[in-house]
């Protein structure tokens, strides 16, 4: 039985990064993720939200400790086992990262065209996504002509189109208007009923009210804390594991 | 209207939700062509494919070059196969003559002998005109030349018994094997064929490096891309088929337009041998295997560029997480 199996998505033991020889951005950090939970990743500006994340979404190693994420080893995970892992998990980056030659549209298809599925189904799926979003009207355009808000809402269409089981987003909702920021959130929780395991990383306190049985992790200088200690005792899910 | 759609997206039954919960149970082994299509610009701007068409025209005419003198000195060992001069070099002219009637009798005796023919005198005379002018020949003591075809490779042991049955009725007779007055030719057409070879390697080389460069500056273009692609979970094979495709069309392209114009000069060097009318040259002339040999310069040229292309840039992801 896999780590996965009984209900825990990723576990971080001891996690220390830091970039090069400059001190570390992250210490000793110890949690588990598990299935079906919603989580905010919360703590100050240059606390180290964002590496905790390129950890979670394996686009960064540590420098020590152990990771398991899907029931693996993430450390030891060999380069051709990377892209398998990435599809299941959905990634929306704080500074978007779009395609800049590709439309609104292809930015959303693009994990379905990577993973492969018929171009029909890419269609119809992408379509009814930017439409949820209101971006219906804007598929054919390029992200330089697009809003900021409007860019942040194709990367969390292009993070959630694939219905990923770890949907990691750094600061998700901070180009959008308060009524989009909720409407974002309803979509993470859409998700999160569905089975998927959600990481919002924001500094936004409004944020963490609206989503009552949110799990909350605080980062202060690169160390992880756990104030309503749910990290440690996590409320069990309807039809998890214990 | 966010209603609607987690309806949907509970239900899973149509588009959206069909795609969201489909999704990764669609995965192929490939990379949808879609995404090829759109993940990066379907063309590289740059010279390569100018540099790729000036040293594939260079390869072909190089090319040609080769198979070219490997027919001139197949041709001139076919004509010179078994073929032996024999010399009476006697200063004396009626003893010369009658030595050269002599011998050439004797040769039509022997076995494994053919097309004994004794050249005249008058053709002697012209084929020596140009080095001792049109009447100096008539001063001047000219051997006899006998020609003859033998069976078989004259080799040294053939020769020398040639010679002594020779000797019998012409004393003054010495025998030499065609092919071994043409062996610096030989050697000399040998050694630009190697030449040829040389260049079309450098030039291959030189064309691999381009590509590799090309490569380079284009994976640094698009690298924010790569990054992206490979955070939603694309492979290096993925990424690596994009740009095998991106510099295997801008190869073919220049290998194309490398082929017209080596093809060009090729004809245009051809007529001005074919004016020349010199008998060994004209055993140059290309054959439909070579003509093919030669279409398969860009080919070639196209196929390295995208398997060089494909190889760096897998070596390029490998150093990427």
């Amino acid at each position: 039985m896999t780590t996965s199996d009984t209900g825990e998505i990723a576990q971080f033991d001891s996690v220390g990064l830091r970039y090069g020889t400059d001190r570390e951005v992250l210490s000793d950090v110890s949690f588990t993720l598990f299935r079906g939970c919603f989580y905010f990743l919360t703590g100050a500006s240059g606390a180290g939200k964002t590496s905790l994340l390129k950890l979670l979404y394996l686009s960064q190693r540590p420098s020590r400790g152990n990771i398991r994420l899907f029931g693996a080893d993430a450390i030891t995970l060999p380069r051709d086992r990377l892209p398998g892992f990435r599809r299941r998990v959905g990634v929306v980056f704080q500074d978007f990262r779009l395609v800049p030659h590709l439309s609104a549209f292809d930015n959303v298809a693009l994990p379905l065209r990577i993973a492969g599925v018929a171009e029909a189904d890419v269609t119809q799926a992408v379509g009814d996504m930017l439409d949820w979003v209101g971006l219906a009207d804007r598929m054919h355009a390029r992200p330089a002509t697009l809003s900021g808000g409007e860019q942040q809402r194709v990367a969390i269409a292009r993070a959630v189109i694939g219905r990923p089981d770890l949907l990691v987003a750094d600061e998700p909702t901070g180009n959008v208007d308060p009524e989009m920021a909720v409407k974002l959130l309803r979509l993470f929780e859409a998700l999160n009923r569905l089975g998927t395991t959600v990481v919002v990383a924001t500094h936004d306190v409004h944020l963490l009210q609206k989503v009552p049985d949110c799990l909350i992790m605080r980062l202060d200088k690169g160390r992880l804390g756990d104030p309503t200690g749910a990290l440690r005792f996590p409320p069990r899910r309807p039809g998890q594991q214990p | 209207m966010i209603g609607g759609w987690l309806k949907r997206l509970s239900g899973a039954e149509d588009g959206l939700g069909a795609a969201i919960t489909g999704g990764r149970m669609r995965v192929l082994s490939g990379w949808a062509r879609g995404a090829e299509d759109t993940a990066m610009p379907s063309r590289q701007v740059g010279p390569m494919p100018w540099v790729i068409a000036i040293m594939v025209a260079m390869s072909v005419v190089a090319a040609a070059s080769g198979l070219a003198m490997r027919n001139i000195a197949q041709a001139a060992r076919t004509d010179l196969a078994g073929g032996v001069t024999v010399q009476i070099l006697e200063g004396r002219p009626e003893l010369r003559a009658r030595q050269a009637a002599a011998a050439a009798e004797l040769l039509r005796q022997q076995p494994g002998v053919s097309n004994v023919h004794q050249v005249p005198q008058a053709e002697v005379d012209q084929l020596l005109a140009p080095w001792l002018g049109g009447d100096v020949a008539d001063g001047v003591p000219v051997p006899a030349l006998i020609d003859a075809t033998l069976d078989g490779t004259p080799d040294a042991a053939r020769l020398a018994t040639l010679g002594r049955v020779l000797h019998g009725v012409a004393p003054a007779a010495r025998i030499d094997a065609q092919s071994a007055w043409l062996g610096p030719v030989f050697g000399a057409i040998a050694s630009a064929q190697w030449l040829a070879a040389a260049l079309i390697v450098a030039l291959a080389a030189a064309l691999a490096a381009v590509v590799l460069l090309a490569t380079r500056t284009a994976l640094g273009n698009h690298a924010e891309t790569i990054t992206i692609v490979h955070m939603l979970g694309g492979t290096d094979p993925q990424v690596a088929r994009i740009f095998q495709r991106l510099i295997g069309i801008d190869a073919a392209l220049g290998a194309l337009a490398g082929f017209a114009g080596g093809l060009l000069a090729i004809m245009l060097l051809g007529r001005r041998v074919a004016d020349l009318e010199a008998g060994l040259l004209a055993g140059g002339m290309l054959g439909w295997a070579d003509w093919l040999a030669l279409a398969l310069v860009p080919l070639f040229a196209t196929v390295l560029a995208i398997v060089t292309a494909r190889l760096s840039v897998l070596g390029a992801l490998r150093r990427m997480l």
